[in-house]
């Protein structure tokens, strides 16, 4: 699998790169937690900053494998230690991106994928598979949630926009997911604003954030955005992320400033993905957890 | 301890969309009733663990209203009522070794053997030939369970039962 990958991008003339896993800062998302080192150092939760300063820095198109590490999450589909396929194309925008990783895909999972890719908008993949619209309140997200016999966990105490994204990401996780990707590639594009991550967000009235992520056989296997390019959106973006953390109870890990750095010296518009390449390769093999392909998961490593 | 009852997680599903929230998604049985429902509980979430612990213990007797256990090494006694020993009664023969679960210790539910060797009390004789009810015969059991045992099995024999499905595995002989 690995040879196929470099070989694909070897015919795409996107260079291989290698960035350091050892980091003195860590990725700000509120839902990721970073392990950190006794030396206060972080294990990168991906490749991301590291490669966007190397666009940044003109490298051009570049693609990198590498392990990536994000603490407490272990499951069928989670290891804390997994390993990562991230590629940026410069001047691409995220459909033109997610053409190339369902071409890659379809590689990948040639003996599995039996049908043409398909592709929805985040609110069509909620309307279509949960009968629930993009902008319902919490409540309705409940009584969806409660309609499809998917328990509902407390949420005494939160405010509403985070009771909000959390039934949201339930809806997404619990059932909309499991629909998605049956013998086919499955695609969902255009996320809410407030899942934007570091994707760009659209001027539109109603601004939608530019990423998407595909599945296959219910399993989430890729994520990618049109980059956000601006330094100042960025810097307000780790802020934002920061005071989220804190609300959450989390750790506040510093923030990348040689990344806002990088951005501010100009970063090419372009596009990055990233793979859980675990994942594809148990897919590929008709496996149902990635214990299947780990030699040592956590638990025996 | 769920809804105040002590459950056992049988199934745990870590749950986490790219960028977003993790959740678990858990299958748990609850000991008091045996009932199995799902939860969602976001990860990091905690609840009240339940002091729930499995034995091996003996059976030693019942009478009318408990049924009297021991553990082998301490010679601790526990004493279960009907709610605990539920259906497990019928293939309880005295010195067996059972597994009792015990919630702060006080037996939950009690687990017989996988295998019994029980005696028969009351059969009707076997009629050779007679194969409208499939070969078989009911038969009652020194522990007052019925089964359904082969025709040429006769009073007074032991015989071989798995508990998990009540049925007849074979004859024992001495």
């Amino acid at each position: 699998m690995l040879a196929a990958i470099r070989q694909f991008f070897a015919e795409r003339q996107v260079l291989e790169v290698e960035t350091p896993i050892l980091s003195r800062s860590a990725s700000t998302d509120a839902h990721l937690e970073p392990v950190a080192t006794s030396d206060g150092l972080y294990l990168h939760t991906s490749p991301e900053h590291a490669m966007k300063r190397l666009l940044a820095a003109g490298f051009g198109d570049i693609y990198q494998i590498c392990k990536a590490f994000r603490a407490g999450e272990e499951g069928r589909l989670h290891n804390p230690e997994f390993t990562m396929l991230e590629w940026y194309r410069v001047g691409f925008d995220d459909q033109a991106l997610l053409s190339e990783v369902e071409e890659l895909l379809a590689l990948l999972l040639k003996p599995v994928v039996l049908q043409e890719p398909e592709r929805l908008s985040y609110a069509e993949a909620l309307s279509t598979h949960a009968g629930v619209a993009v902008d319902s309140r919490p409540s309705e997200l409940v009584e969806c949630l409660r309609d499809h016999g998917v328990h509902v966990p407390g949420y005494d105490g939160l405010p509403e926009t985070e009771a909000r994204s959390l039934f949201v990401d339930l809806v997404m996780s619990a059932i909309v997911a499991p629909c998605l990707g049956n013998g086919r590639l499955s695609s969902v594009y255009d996320y809410p604003p407030d899942q934007a991550a570091l994707a760009r967000i659209t001027d539109d009235p109603t601004p939608l954030a530019r990423r998407f992520e595909t599945w296959f056989s219910g399993v989430e296997l890729a994520n990618g955005f049109d980059e956000l390019t601006d330094a100042s959106e960025q810097a307000s973006r780790f802020e934002t992320d920061l005071e989220r953390r804190r609300r959450l109870g989390r750790r506040t890990p510093p923030v990348d400033a040689l990344l806002i750095d990088a951005l501010s010296a100009g970063l090419p518009a372009s596009a990055g993905v990233a793979f859980g390449l675990d994942r594809v390769l148990m897919l590929s093999l008709q496996g149902q957890s990635l214990n299947d392909v780990l030699h040592f998961p956590i638990s025996r490593a | 301890m769920i809804d105040n009852d002590p459950c056992v997680i049988i199934e745990n599903e870590f749950v986490k969309p790219g960028k977003g929230q993790a959740f678990n998604r858990v299958k748990i049985r609850n000991l008091k009733t045996g009932r199995v429902v799902d939860k969602t509980f976001k990860s990091g979430e905690s609840v009240e663990a339940a002091d729930v612990v499995e034995k091996e213990m003996q059976y030693l007797y019942s009478d009318s209203d408990f049924w009297h256990f021991m553990v082998a090494d301490t010679f601790a006694q526990y004493a279960a009522d009907q709610t605990a020993v539920g259906d497990a009664a019928q293939w309880l023969k005295e010195q067996d070794i059972c597994s009792v679960t015990l919630w702060n210790d006080a037996p939950l539910t009690i687990t017989p053997p996988k295998f019994v060797e029980l005696t028969i009390v009351e059969t009707d004789p076997g009629v050779r030939g007679d194969t409208a009810q499939g070969g078989v015969k009911p038969a009652t059991l020194e522990s007052g369970a019925v089964v359904r045992v082969p025709l040429f099995i006769e009073n007074g024999e032991v015989i071989r039962i798995d508990t998990r499905t009540g049925g007849y595995v074979s004859r024992v002989k001495d």
